[in-house]
């Protein structure tokens, strides 16, 4: 087939449950390639060189030009085996990257159809390779031939920390998990819903980590259940993963009434003790309005599991503009889709309550967008006079997470950033403590999985060569 | 065969109030005085925080006491020796700082006594001469009367019916220590009603007061924010900022008020699966 040939078969559209269906149920919105369209999507790629924009937008670089070819001739296997070279959990990653943003930003395919969203689907390929080989028993587990002697501790088994453990275990090093909730996963299991990410694929991919060697102990707090001194005379080197678990709230009236949630504890109710199913002890509250605070994947997340949760009036409240939104575009779209109405350039001033404490609405005012912030987002600005009240029973805060602080708490010598996070040196990841390294959302604030996931493949390169310095 | 949390003793202290002690080493090893663990019976268990009575370090021990309220604390009440909770972790929140402080009044309502005790035991240890208020609805509710009376230089037993002591409420045992005694501290644990009365009671006086607070909690961590108490005018966690705070500046009306959240709902939980009652405002779920 020549590149001609190639750049005229479409793109392969990723097959969905219908919006008005999925809001009824919890299960994953896409139903995932089949066989055919993965093989046909793959040979999309043109194969287009030296360059190949994808891998170097790719925070792990896997060699995605060589995946695709595989998968073009229908050689999943080989083409797995590929990914999980680069990429442990692609499951995950072929689920919740901002491939857009990523691997298919600077496509070739999509340059020369003018057209992003024209790219090859490698984040649709890569999650259909994880899920053919999870469904065929062809899952690839090589743990190390021997152990190297070296003992990790690993703080936190979100994205960041099973990365670096299944990264160091397969070079044979001993590497121990500390879990503070009674499931590992951190914000994979109670932050994303499951009909984004199932628990199912969470739990094969920590199984495979298992099957390295990689050991988790849940229900463990370190700074708590262990010290950060303890773990330093037991283990040769630490990597902090313990994410951004730290709600943020506005500080206006209101804020504790009753119905008022972070995104965190809707979430964790929801995800994590599974109050949407009927014999879970976890209560939660679903009147049928509310409003979700915030413009992020979070808050994403937030609406389109109160819809179904059976809460039939979703409004999404954000001070900017679409444009402005952090959330990724699928979301957005997906949230539209599903009912959720968008309340934009909109900023909450106060929440109103009745006299047993009950959510009755919100105060907001119109914003319109000033002179670009430091960033280059444009600011938004308050239009006096614009005060209106939203009728709304419940209001879920989903403007972001600060580090969590019980590392620093039992550990105060360690330095943390200007985000209250832990300070790193930006190429190692190593703390201000030796052979103490930190990543994910600990250093870098709330971000994305995969961003984590890189943290977590370059600090356990580091601790590696820092163990071999020992 | 090893068994996750084993149960090493269980013991009936009241019509459905339970003390058991739990193998649980890295626990009893690390905790202190005022902490508190979150224990889930199941896979689908919700996570119901306990504060820690005690620990044996040699024994590799903890104790709680669970009273039976909930559907879960009832499921709780049904494990017995040999068996282990599904999960056990912790501890949780900060230790409360112990200092000389002169002669405290220690004031505990109903269950309150549990997350007392260790504290009071904390104090005694420090010098402190501690007066003790153990309050309960009736007799036959009175816990920890041994313990607390062996560590206590005074102590006033009171219930609302009269049954066993003083007959009468703790803020009205209170309000007669005050006014004899020089009182240097207070700490008062308890159901937020209980504390909201007490404290006004000290506050009155001019003795500072501890309480420690039960508010609705998932994570214990700092998570979930649920478990969010106003104290002087600012938002605090009670699980990584408390569970102790200064009883002057906590607005207990919302405590009060966000305490009821799922009310409701834990009732018909509880009669789903045929409870026969729901004692009210249970303290050692925090």
């Amino acid at each position: 087939m020549d590149k001609k040939e190639r750049l005229e078969i479409p793109r392969q559209k990723m097959p969905e449950q219908d919006p008005k269906e999925r809001i009824e149920n919890m299960k994953e919105v896409p139903y995932g390639y089949t066989e055919e369209m993965a093989v046909t999507e793959a040979k999309r790629c043109i194969q287009c060189g030296k360059n190949a924009p994808c891998i170097k937008n790719c925070p792990v670089s896997i060699d995605i030009p060589s995946v695709m070819a595989f998968v073009a001739e229908g050689d999943f296997e080989n083409a797995y085996k590929k990914i999980k070279e680069n990429n442990l959990l692609p499951g995950i990653c072929g689920r919740v990257c901002p491939q857009q943003e990523q691997c298919q930003s600077e496509c070739t395919v999509g340059k020369l159809k003018k057209n992003k969203e024209c790219a090859v689907g490698i984040g649709n390929i890569e999650r259909f390779l994880a899920d053919w080989a999870r469904t065929n028993n062809k899952e690839i587990i090589v743990p190390a031939e021997k152990k190297n002697g070296w003992k990790v501790a690993v703080i936190g088994s979100g994205p960041a920390g099973l990365t670096v453990a299944g990264e160091l275990a397969r070079k044979g090093t001993e590497v121990h998990v500390f879990e503070a909730l009674h499931t590992p996963g951190g914000v994979l299991v109670y932050g994303i819903p499951e009909f984004r990410l199932p628990q199912e694929i969470i739990d094969s991919e920590i199984a495979n980590l298992k099957a390295l060697g990689v050991k988790i102990h849940c229900n463990r707090i370190v700074g708590q259940s262990i010290t950060m001194h303890e773990m330093l005379d037991e283990y040769d080197s630490i990597f902090i993963g313990s994410g951004a678990g730290l709600p943020i709230f506005m500080n206006i009236p209101g804020e504790n009434s009753l119905g008022v949630y972070s995104a965190n504890e809707y979430l964790t109710r929801i995800n994590l003790m599974k109050a949407y199913k009927k014999q879970s002890q976890t209560p939660i509250y679903t009147p049928e309005s509310l409003a979700v605070i915030g413009g992020g994947n979070v808050a994403m997340d937030s609406a389109r599991t109160a819809l179904r949760l059976g809460v039939s009036d979703v409004k999404l409240v954000y001070r900017r503009s679409e444009a402005e939104m952090p959330a990724r575009a699928e979301e957005r779209e997906h949230a539209k889709e599903e009912g959720v109405k968008f309340d934009l350039l909109t900023d909450i001033k106060e929440i109103l309550k009745d006299e047993k404490g009950w959510v009755t609405g919100i105060k907001v005012v119109d914003m319109e967008l000033g002179e670009p912030d430091e960033y280059g987002r444009r600011k938004p600005v308050e239009i006096k006079g614009s005060d209106r009240i939203i009728d709304v029973k419940s209001v879920i805060i989903a403007i972001g997470n600060r580090p969590n602080p019980l590392v620093k708490k039992s550990f105060p010598e360690i330095e943390t950033n200007e985000k209250a996070g832990i300070k790193t040196d930006p190429e190692t990841l190593e703390t201000s403590i030796k052979g103490v390294f930190a990543g994910g959302d600990i250093v870098l604030g709330a971000a994305t999985v995969i961003k984590a996931m890189e943290h977590g493949k370059r600090a356990a390169k580091y601790i590696d060569e820092y163990l071999h310095s020992l | 065969m090893y068994v996750r949390n084993e149960i090493l003793k269980k013991e009936q202290l009241a019509p459905s109030i339970f003390r058991f002690v739990l193998r649980e080493p890295v626990i009893a090893n690390h905790r202190k005085p005022g902490q508190f663990v979150i224990v889930r019976t199941s896979e689908e268990g919700e996570r119901v925080p306990l504060t820690i009575v005690d620990s044996n370090k040699s024994e590799g021990s903890i104790t709680l006491i669970v009273q039976a309220v909930g559907s879960t604390t009832q499921e709780m009440s049904n494990f017995e020796v040999g068996q282990g909770f599904h999960d056990v972790a912790g501890p949780l929140g900060n230790p409360v700082e112990i200092e000389k402080f002169g002669t405290v009044l220690c004031i505990a309502g109903g269950l309150g006594i549990a997350p007392l005790y260790p504290i009071m035991k904390a104090l005694k240890k420090r010098g402190n001469k501690i007066v003790t208020i153990l309050g309960a609805r009736n007799k036959d509710l009175i816990i920890l009367r041994d313990e607390a009376e062996s560590i206590s230089d005074r102590m006033i037993i009171t219930t609302d019916d009269g049954s066993e002591g003083m007959k009468g409420l703790v803020t009205e045992a209170a309000e007669l220590v005050i006014t004899n005694e020089k009182i240097n501290k207070a700490v008062i644990i308890g159901p937020p009603i209980m504390m909201k009365f007490s404290v006004d009671v000290t506050k009155k006086h001019g003795v500072p007061s501890i309480v420690s607070l039960n508010p609705i909690m998932v994570d214990g961590t700092g998570m979930c924010g649920g478990c969010r108490v106003t104290v002087g005018g600012e938002t605090k966690f009670a699980c990584v900022d408390g569970p102790e705070f200064d009883g002057d500046l906590v607005d207990f009306n919302e405590l009060l008020q966000r305490s009821g959240m799922y009310r409701e709902k834990e009732k018909e939980a509880s009669l789903k699966k045929n409870h026969v009652c729901r004692l009210s405002n249970v303290t050692g779920e925090k």
